[in-house]
């Protein structure tokens, strides 16, 4: 009986995760290195592969800053009250409750050419959506919950007497971060890093819906994969998904690194 | 530093806090705020910090009003209950942080770091990390980190709450010496009446967020203000009939008259160890608790139920032993008064000069 659980674990273990990773290498190098390097080095690939890496750049960046400028609002302001703190709470995980591709489509409905919001911005020579900055928008709001997850609890845990006995002691609000909340904090902000980075880099329906997929504008690595699987040029499709699948790889053990690191404190 | 509080007010919600609380201190002097958990001594004193904002009344530090001063400005050492310490720093950083927040020069810091260091007994122990040293050992990392600055007043939050008990009578007398030595206002807050009576030059007792009495230890324990300052001072018994008690008669005229009677106000033994047995009064022992380094003994006379202390040298009472009592002296309060009331009998009524 243990023997046969222990079996169907491995089995959809593999099922799931190694065997989709193993097939995707072997369709990469099915014409050997050329065409694994042909796939790559197409423009349309360069410009995706250069979309994402803009995007992560700068969700990640954005992300980063307003998640931990969040989580301490949410766990430290007095001057917010608690119904509003419960209340903005619950709407951080909302991302996590509703599918990318309806995030991406509330972000159309909200900033499309045809909404009053759009035009706007649209004479202002701004356009949102089927534009970058649209697609920044739907990543952000899909990776939006990662960073305050990981340091809210963290926060909450370290409670607030340190960075009152530093503000006794005379330091400034912006040294009493840097020098106390900071270190505490400092590896659950990396490992929520990690986790939007991987995110980021992976998003498809949300940004999907929003940049209409437009080829050398608005494609990013996951759209043109999935481009590419359409238009049956799978050694392309495979070569570009394994580039993928090993910087993900590359942050999850980044990731574990970061989580041992993170219990040393 | 001398400290004046004036209509102080705090609510959390609709928790009253902190009431109408005034009072006034002394450069110099060591006090302590008591009383039961959760009466508001702790507000008060994260008041003084600028921990907590004040909803009405007045804080003056030196005669001047710091209500909106930041505890930055403040110039104020505090120790927090679980110290605090800032768990990825040394000893020496620690102790170093207000000091360079400062800006103190790096030769003045590490002089006043080993100043301090040696001050509170802590030298060797300046490269741990506060998750390597014991709870006596932080809570002196505490104290030495809230005083690196110069603080002109030190706040001290149940400094010794986390500590075990031996460990803790140590640690007081230190403190106490500590504090006599470098001459600097401090308030401390403690629910442990022994350790503010051991401590403290006065002692303000707080209750549901009032001031109920300040006064020197002595001062509260002979005169209580207040039935609640007298219960909780010391050990004490309420007796509902206080006039069927010898010696108290005609006290219980006023209707809804108590008494609180203290352990030490009572004296038991046999026959031959009273002078005036008028005075003493038949009771019959119930229990005997032994209490280390005396015993506890509960004598019940007539429906009244007291209790005292007898010394180990004393002959060893049973329960169910016959004894006199003597009651020297007894605290009487009702609604709207209180008073401390001698055994009338005391005095001997036929002296006999010889």
């Amino acid at each position: 009986m243990r023997r046969l659980w222990i079996g169907l674990t491995v089995a959809v273990f593999s099922v799931l995760l190694i065997i989709p990773v193993i097939r995707i290498a072997m369709g990469a190098f099915d014409e050997g290195w050329g065409g694994f390097a042909r796939g790559l080095a197409r423009p349309e690939t360069l410009h995706a592969l250069y979309m994402t890496g803009l995007i992560v750049v700068i969700v990640t960046i954005v992300n980063t800053l307003f998640g931990v400028m969040l989580s301490l609002y949410l766990v430290r302001a007095t001057w917010l009250g608690n119904k509003v703190k419960q209340l903005l709470n619950s709407i951080v995980d909302l991302p996590f409750a509703v599918s990318p591709v309806i995030g991406g489509l509330m972000i159309v409905l909200l900033l499309g050419p045809e909404t009053a919001l759009g035009a706007l911005f649209n004479k202002a020579g701004i356009d949102i959506v089927y534009a970058l900055p649209g697609m920044i928008i739907a990543t952000l709001f899909v990776t939006f919950p990662l960073v305050v997850r990981e340091v809210m609890p963290v926060l909450q845990e370290i409670g607030s007497a340190q960075e009152e006995a530093a503000a006794t002691l005379g330091a400034s609000a912006w040294t009493t971060f840097w020098r106390v909340t900071w270190p505490s904090i400092r590896w659950c902000v990396v490992y929520g890093v990690v986790l939007t980075v991987a995110r980021a880099m992976g998003e498809f329906g949300a940004v999907l819906v929003v940049s209409g997929n437009i080829l050398f504008k608005t494609q990013t690595a996951t759209t043109l994969v999935y481009q590419d699987v359409e238009n049956f040029n799978l050694t392309a499709a495979n070569s570009i998904a394994l580039v993928l699948a090993a910087g993900s790889v590359t942050l999850l053990l980044l990731m574990e690194w970061a989580k041992s690191r993170r219990e040393v404190h | 530093m001398h400290i004046e509080v004036r209509g102080l007010n705090k609510k959390f919600g609709d928790f009253q806090a902190v009431a109408d609380v005034d009072f006034e201190i002394e450069k110099g002097q060591l006090i302590g705020l008591l009383g039961p958990s959760g009466g508001g001594k702790t507000s008060i004193l994260r008041m003084l910090a600028g921990l907590e904002t004040v909803d009405d009344g007045d804080i003056v530090f030196h005669g001047k009003r710091v209500n909106d001063l930041p505890p930055q400005e403040r110039g104020i050492g505090f120790v927090f209950q679980n110290y605090a310490l800032f768990k990825h720093m040394t000893v020496a950083e620690n102790i170093a942080f207000g000091l360079e927040v400062k800006k103190w020069s790096k030769q003045k810091i590490k002089e006043r770091v080993a100043e301090l260091v040696d001050l509170t007994g802590l030298s060797g122990f300046e490269k741990r990390y506060p998750h390597q040293l014991s709870g006596g050992q932080r809570q002196r990392v505490a104290f030495a980190r809230a005083l690196a600055p110069e603080p002109q007043l030190l706040l001290l939050d149940e400094p010794f709450a986390a500590i075990d008990a031996k460990i803790r009578h140590e640690l007081r007398s230190w403190l106490r010496e500590m504090i006599d030595r470098l001459g600097i206002t401090s308030i401390f807050v403690t629910h442990d009446q022994d350790e503010a009576i051991e401590v403290a030059d006065q002692i303000m007792i707080i209750n549901k967020g009032r001031l109920e009495q300040k006064g020197t230890p002595w001062e509260i324990y002979k005169n209580p203000e207040s039935p609640f300052v007298a219960s909780f001072i010391g050990e004490s018994t309420i007796i509902e009939d206080v006039s069927a008690l010898r010696g108290f008669g005609g006290s219980g005229e006023l209707p809804g008259t108590k008494a609180l009677i203290r352990p030490e106000y009572v004296e038991i033994g046999k026959e031959h160890d009273f002078e005036l047995l008028s005075a003493t009064e038949t009771g019959r022992v119930r229990h005997i608790h032994f209490r280390g380094s005396e015993w506890l003994v509960e004598v019940q006379i007539g429906a009244a139920k007291l209790v005292t202390y007898r010394s180990l040298e004393k002959e060893i009472l049973q329960p169910g032993d016959e004894v006199r009592v003597l009651i020297h002296r007894a605290y009487l309060f009702n609604d709207t008064n209180s008073w401390v009331m001698e055994n009338k009998l005391k005095e001997d009524p036929m002296p006999v000069h010889i």
